[in-house]
């Protein structure tokens, strides 16, 4: 189901939360939604899932239009919001059957279905629990299966992972992931990795606006444009060697890492590769390479590039 | 129809669950039984087989009750931020706000209902008016729905539990009493104005056993005015302030 977002502006007061932002997510895509906070990633979230009208501006779910439709578009979303609110004094089968009732899910579905969240966010042993009593990260899964309960066709999750341990956040990604393949899924994080390690496609906003959209891939490229080789030589003179790097015509700079075991960190020029220079480098001197790493830009790199000022 | 029956439902549950529906139901009996049977101007002092002693006490006993009954209704809400995952439902507004207004009817409902003993006694010691008692819990209901409607008005409007309480108390106490005071000190214009705002004069002329219109009109505008105006205040997030 896609989601259409057309010139959404949100304002409070005089302060514009989202200012002018247009996408369109295709059906099995998972969108990262990244930016520093206060940057509009949960304002424009909580204008698709209908909670807030936007001053101005369009957005459809699936063809259903959030103002003339909200019932409709309700329907077909799945919400987590940022801080994962919850009946503290509800059980959480109990609270899982009136979310269920609630979304209109047929009677004689909703004890399977249940059942199923249950088993799918691996909250088996916890189900006859109070949600009150229950630890931060086990919360979080009622929160999860809250969303899915009704087999929504977009899932939106703000912030999804907090509060996990390393195991369960591998766990949910993988989850996230099994579902963006037939489903919708809009993630935000603060987490870079997350990011990079669950969605297809990458959004980052700045006061408002965005500043980036595209995949990993194609984020990395535009960020930098040279590349970067962590290098280890052996098998000469320290100083010969680095003197030999730094003569090379296609290395921009040479980045000593460390003086004993002769390791450097090479950035090339401008569009040129190193790695045949540095090789027949090394024949003609009879070293041999130990070490010969291409340095990915990080997506943190391309994040600070794009939202610091 | 069915949403607002669903989030009545949980709201009705969540009542019994954390054991206020008890308390509140326990010294609700409590306080009409001992002053309708016990304590000063009861039953038997009056010497008349009328439950009029009944409807007073707990015209004040419910006002004081239903505040503590709605404050958490929207506030708690409000406070965790689970408000904007029912709102995100598909529901409306308006459903929720019906939905969590019945709850709270439901719940007097109930209460006046475990008081029906009270009639059947005093029904078998003397000649009873039959129409005044049944006129009686309907003013008893109107009222209660007009304050709970109130309370929900002020339990939207903050995330904090005891201002939602004292508001209701404070709105209601110039319906409950005060106006009736102005009524009878001012007379002329301002006096039939402040007669007609005084819930007790509406209350009072039903439970003697007449329905008026007028009466009718009174509750059916408080219960209405209160019910939109929380409506209002949830679509307020909407509004770019």
């Amino acid at each position: 189901m896609d989601i259409i977002v057309k010139n959404l502006t949100k304002t409070y007061g005089s302060q514009k939360a989202v200012d002018n932002i247009s996408f369109h997510l295709k059906q099995g895509e998972i969108l990262g939604f990244l930016g520093p906070n206060g940057a509009g990633k949960t304002t424009t979230m909580k204008a698709i899932s209908c909670f807030i009208a936007p001053t101005s501006g369009e957005i459809e779910v699936g063809g259903y239009s959030v103002k003339e439709n909200p019932d409709k578009v309700k329907s077909l979303l799945g919400y987590l919001p940022e801080s994962n609110p919850l009946y503290t004094d509800m059980g959480v089968i109990d609270y899982l059957k009136y979310v269920a009732e609630l979304q209109k899910v047929p009677k004689e579905k909703v004890k399977s279905r249940v059942a199923e969240m249950i088993a799918v966010c691996g909250l088996e042993a916890e189900k006859h629990k109070i949600i009150g009593e229950l630890s931060k990260g086990y919360r979080q899964r009622v929160g999860l299966a809250q969303a899915m309960i009704h087999d929504p066709e977009v899932l939106i999750l703000d912030e999804p992972t907090t509060g996990l341990d390393p195991n369960q956040i591998i766990e949910i990604r993988e989850l996230i992931k099994r579902i963006g393949r037939e489903k919708t899924v809009i993630l935000s994080s603060h987490i870079l990795a997350e990011v990079e390690a669950t969605c297809d496609r990458i959004l980052i906003i700045n006061k408002g606006s965005i500043v980036a959209d595209g995949s990993y891939e194609t984020l990395s490229k535009k960020a930098t444009s040279s590349e970067i080789i962590h290098v280890g030589i052996e098998g000469g003179e320290f100083d010969t060697v680095y003197q030999a790097l730094k003569e090379l015509p296609t290395i921009a700079m040479v980045d000593v890492k460390s003086a004993e075991e002769n390791t450097f960190d090479i950035q090339s020029k401008p569009d040129m590769v190193s790695a045949k220079a540095i090789f027949d480098l090394c024949v003609e001197n009879k070293w041999y390479l130990s070490q010969l790493t291409p340095i990915e830009t990080k997506l943190e790199d391309i994040f600070h590039e794009l939202t610091a000022n | 129809m069915r949403q607002i029956w669903i989030i009545a439902k949980r709201e009705l549950q969540s009542f019994f669950d954390s054991l206020i529906a008890y308390i509140m139901m326990i010294a609700f009996l409590g306080f009409s039984g001992f002053f309708t049977w016990l304590y000063g101007g009861d039953v038997f002092f009056v010497g008349q087989a009328s439950l009029q002693t009944f409807f007073e006490v707990a015209y004040w006993t419910l006002f004081f009750f239903i505040p503590a009954l709605t404050m958490r209704l929207f506030a708690e809400e409000n406070r965790s931020g689970t408000i904007e995952l029912l709102l995100t439902r598909p529901v409306s507004d308006w459903q929720v706000v019906t939905g969590k207004f019945l709850s709270t009817v439901i719940l007097i409902a109930i209460a006046l209902l475990l008081t029906v003993p009270y009639y059947i006694t005093v029904a078998n010691i003397g000649n009873i008016d039959h129409g005044a008692v049944i006129t009686g819990y309907l003013g008893l209901i109107l009222m209660s729905a007009a304050y709970i409607s109130i309370g929900i008005y002020t339990s939207s409007i903050t995330n904090n539990q005891i201002v939602a309480f004292l508001l209701t108390i404070f709105i209601g106490i110039f319906f409950h009493l005060i106006c009736g005071i102005l009524a009878h000190s001012m007379g002329g214009t301002m006096g039939t104005f402040f007669n007609y705002l005084s819930l007790q004069n509406h209350f009072n002329s039903i439970a003697r056993g007449v329905i008026d219109s007028r009466d009718i009109i009174y509750f059916a505008s408080i219960i209405t005015l209160g019910l939109v105006a929380t409506e209002a205040t949830l679509a307020r997030r909407n509004a770019s302030k």
